[in-house]
């Protein structure tokens, strides 16, 4: 429903960017492509699937578009939330690929910019808005999911260094990240919440190691990490030491709105109609377009709720704790939309392939990565509703 | 562009709304009303009218307050958190809308009476037990200067205590609207006994002579003439439906902090938490549904039936997943009559019908997105 928002006074920067995107994307990346196998996830280690996919991010980052809303001299274009709505209309206008998705854009970015010192910021942000450096985040542990808090990932104090020992799990892309941003215990004495720190290191550090978890998809995009006697400088902390916490906090508020925006573990961006209107099951199932009614109709309204509270942000009111309710009911309903798709689809999405497959198996992991639909009702009951324990 | 977010007026009508109808017209009311047999208020109506709420979509020339779709959506919302008795949808949403589609002394006249709370009105639509507007079989047969009317309509909303019906026929050019006194000869109105206590009949035409000059719009064209109305009509039962939601989730939530089972409170079982979280969650969405329902009507009220299905047909599942909830969650007390959550009940059960059903919208949904 966004279109019906769309920006009346900004005809002039409507012109400008189409015109921009005639003439600097190239046709292969005007496919309408979404979801894993099309994202370009940049890094030193990432092979271009075609020179176009090359040529687009370059454009793009030389105009600051792979960040749009990013300060330019960090790399970004410094456009407002109504510019880069318009930018993003004008994109999906002609079917424009992503041009670059990374943990670097989705969550470090926006942690550095809150959080970061001038000079972290000149250091390490421009090379993600330029798709140089790839990262991964190291939150989870065996020990510590749902009870995040509980990370027992050791950083000694060695003066200027810390000394890191233990183990990150379901660190997405860790075989294939240059840095990653993790909590690491740097007091364990002091209350679980108030000795932790959010640390970053280069991958290439003597000491870590990855190893990919085959995932029911079919797929490995999580690793096991380990970290043993890793020397990192005492430079390398956002925000204050032991007061990770806050900084985590603040990105699992941002992931989660950005998951139940449609981040890129959500699937197939098919829409629900053309599916149902492709598929012979789709057009004669009365049950199937009875359930899909219902999706479309709460998909919608998720739409606009996501459309409120973004106006809510930019109106300088945050969205907080609601960002619980955003990630489980945008999951939720992704997942459901996912069932559909494979139902309408029938015996021909039985096979791997080019079948929804992987994406529904993958879209299992939605309302359990970032934190639970559980943790989420219990976010909620707790900190909105104010219920009792 | 404008957000979907309050604004501050609508902020603070909303605040001036929560005030008088918590004094003047809660559920106490109500139930006074049910218990007196009334089911209406003229009082409250002029009282509504003095603040501007019965001119809220009457145009300025026509002596209205024109706030708009939204600031109606706003008062409706009130009103449906405090299950206010009024003619608001019938008069001052949907007829309102409908006459200023006509800029004729006739219209202009009405709409002023309207505005000053001297005119109600009551639409006359369904034909069946199902809301299927078009399908129409009460039939408008020239004769002279005017038309006979002759047929029935079923469950309409205002029809004992309204002055004036809106009914839509069928004649030899099509479906026709037309726009007559609820006194006139051959029409009679067969009350109904509600579960919700309100306003309801079953309107019978019995050879109803009307002029020429009721037919609103070309002979053929009635359901164009009528469609806004309807949509404007739909969006405001949604906003009604979600602050009856809301009300009821507060009641419940309320009671879940206060309610002391196996020596703790029962807020504090994750079983029921979880519930209530997720009550929550919906009724968020739905109240983003009805915000940019409004903000649509407001703008581009030739686009909207979209916005104005997923609307209604939310705010109905909302209601009543939070009336169900609601009583199950009170238990016992929550079935006896003493205790308010059945008047939300049964209120979310005919708002869930009137105007189009789940089903209807969704429907209307799935076809404007391809399938």
């Amino acid at each position: 429903m966004g279109e019906v928002n769309a920006g009346r006074d900004h005809a002039e920067f409507r012109r400008e960017v189409r015109e921009w995107l005639e003439t600097n994307c190239p046709p292969e990346m005007r496919d309408g492509a979404a979801g894993e196998s099309s994202i370009c996830w940049g890094g030193t280690t990432w092979v271009f699937t075609c020179e176009a996919q090359k040529i687009w991010l370059d454009r793009c980052a030389a105009r600051g578009f792979t960040v749009p809303t990013w300060p330019k001299a960090y790399g970004g274009a410094g456009l407002s939330r109504d510019e880069d709505k318009i930018l993003k209309q004008e994109m999906q206008a002609i079917g424009a690929r992503s041009p670059l998705d990374s943990f670097g854009i989705w969550m470090l970015g926006p942690a550095l910019l809150k959080f970061g010192t001038e000079e972290q910021k000149l250091h390490y942000l421009p090379p993600i808005a330029r798709g140089e450096i790839r990262w991964c985040q190291g939150y989870s542990e065996p020990g510590a999911g749902s009870d995040l808090a509980g990370v027992q990932t050791h950083a000694a104090d060695q003066g200027e260094t810390w000394l890191v020992n233990g183990q990150k799990i379901w660190t997405s892309y860790a075989d294939r990240a240059d840095w990653i941003f993790a909590l690491l215990r740097t007091n364990r004495d002091a209350k679980k919440h108030l000795g932790i720190s959010f640390v970053l290191m280069d991958m290439r550090s003597p000491g870590i190691t990855t190893r990919p978890i085959q995932l029911i998809s079919g797929a490995s995009p999580f690793c096991e990490t380990f970290f043993e006697n890793v020397e990192v400088p005492k430079t390398q902390v956002v925000g204050t030491i032991d007061r990770g916490w806050d900084v985590a906090k603040y990105l699992l508020t941002h992931e989660r709105e950005m998951i139940s925006n449609g981040g890129n573990a959500m699937g197939s961006g098919r829409a629900l109609g053309a599916v149902l209107t492709e598929s012979e099951t789709g057009q004669s199932d009365p049950v199937l377009r009875g359930d899909a009614m219902r999706a479309e109709v709460d998909s919608l309204a998720m739409a606009m709720t996501l459309e409120r509270y973004k106006d809510q942000a930019e109106g300088g009111q945050g969205v907080g704790d609601a960002s619980a309710m955003l990630k489980y009911m945008g999951t939720e309903l992704n997942k459901t939309r996912l069932e559909l798709i494979m139902a309408a689809d029938g015996a021909d999405a039985l096979t791997w392939g080019d079948t929804p497959a992987s994406s529904w198996l993958r879209t299992k992991a939605n309302s359990i990565e970032g934190g639970t639909s559980e943790v989420m009702l219990s976010i909620i009951s707790r900190r909105i509703l104010n219920l009792p324990g | 562009m404008a957000k979907l977010i309050q604004t501050e007026e609508e902020t603070l009508l909303s605040e001036a709304a929560h005030g008088f109808l918590s004094k003047s017209a809660p559920v106490s009311r109500l139930r006074e009303m049910r218990d007196s047999g009334e089911h209406s208020d003229p009082a409250l109506w002029q009282e509504m009218a003095a603040a501007g709420w019965a001119g809220v979509l009457v145009p300025e020339a026509a002596e209205g307050s024109d706030m708009g779709h939204a600031a109606a959506h706003v008062l409706a919302r009130e009103m449906g958190r405090n299950l206010t008795v009024s003619p608001f949808l019938s008069t001052a949403v949907m007829a309102a809308t409908l006459l200023r589609q006509f800029s004729d002394d006739s219209a202009t006249s009405k709409l002023k009476q309207i505005a000053v709370g001297g005119l109600t009105y009551a639409l006359a639509l369904d034909e069946t037990a199902k809301f299927s507007p078009d399908q129409v079989e009460l039939t408008a047969e020239s004769r002279g200067n005017g038309y006979v009317l002759n047929g029935k309509k079923r469950f309409v909303v205002d029809g004992c205590d309204a002055d004036r019906i809106l009914v839509l026929a069928k004649s030899d050019a099509g479906l026709c609207l037309f726009d007559l006194a609820n006194k006139a000869e051959g029409l009679t109105q067969n009350a109904l006994k509600m579960i919700d206590s309100r306003d309801a009949a079953d309107l019978i035409f019995n050879d109803v002579e009307v002029s020429g000059e009721a037919l609103l719009g070309d002979p053929g064209a009635g359901f164009d003439v009528l469609k806004p109305a309807l949509e404007a009509g739909q969006a405001a039962l949604a906003a009604e439906t979600t602050g009856l939601a809301e009300a009821a989730f507060s009641l419940t939530t309320d009671y879940l902090k206060e309610r002391k089972q196996f020596g703790i409170t029962i807020g504090s079982f994750q079983a029921l938490q979880h519930r209530a979280a997720h009550l929550w969650c919906e009724i968020e969405l739905t109240h983003s549904a009805v915000l940019n329902a409004g903000r649509i009507l407001d703008e581009t009220p030739d686009q909207a039936t979209l916005a104005v299905s997923v609307a209604k047909a939310r705010a109905t599942d909302t209601a009543q997943k939070s009336v169900q909830e609601g009583v199950q969650m009170h238990g016992g007390i929550g079935m006896t009559d003493e205790f308010d959550m059945g008047f939300y009940m049964k209120r979310a059960r005919v708002a869930a019908e009137w105007l189009g059903d789940y089903g209807y919208h969704a429907g209307l949904v799935a076809q404007l997105r391809g399938f």
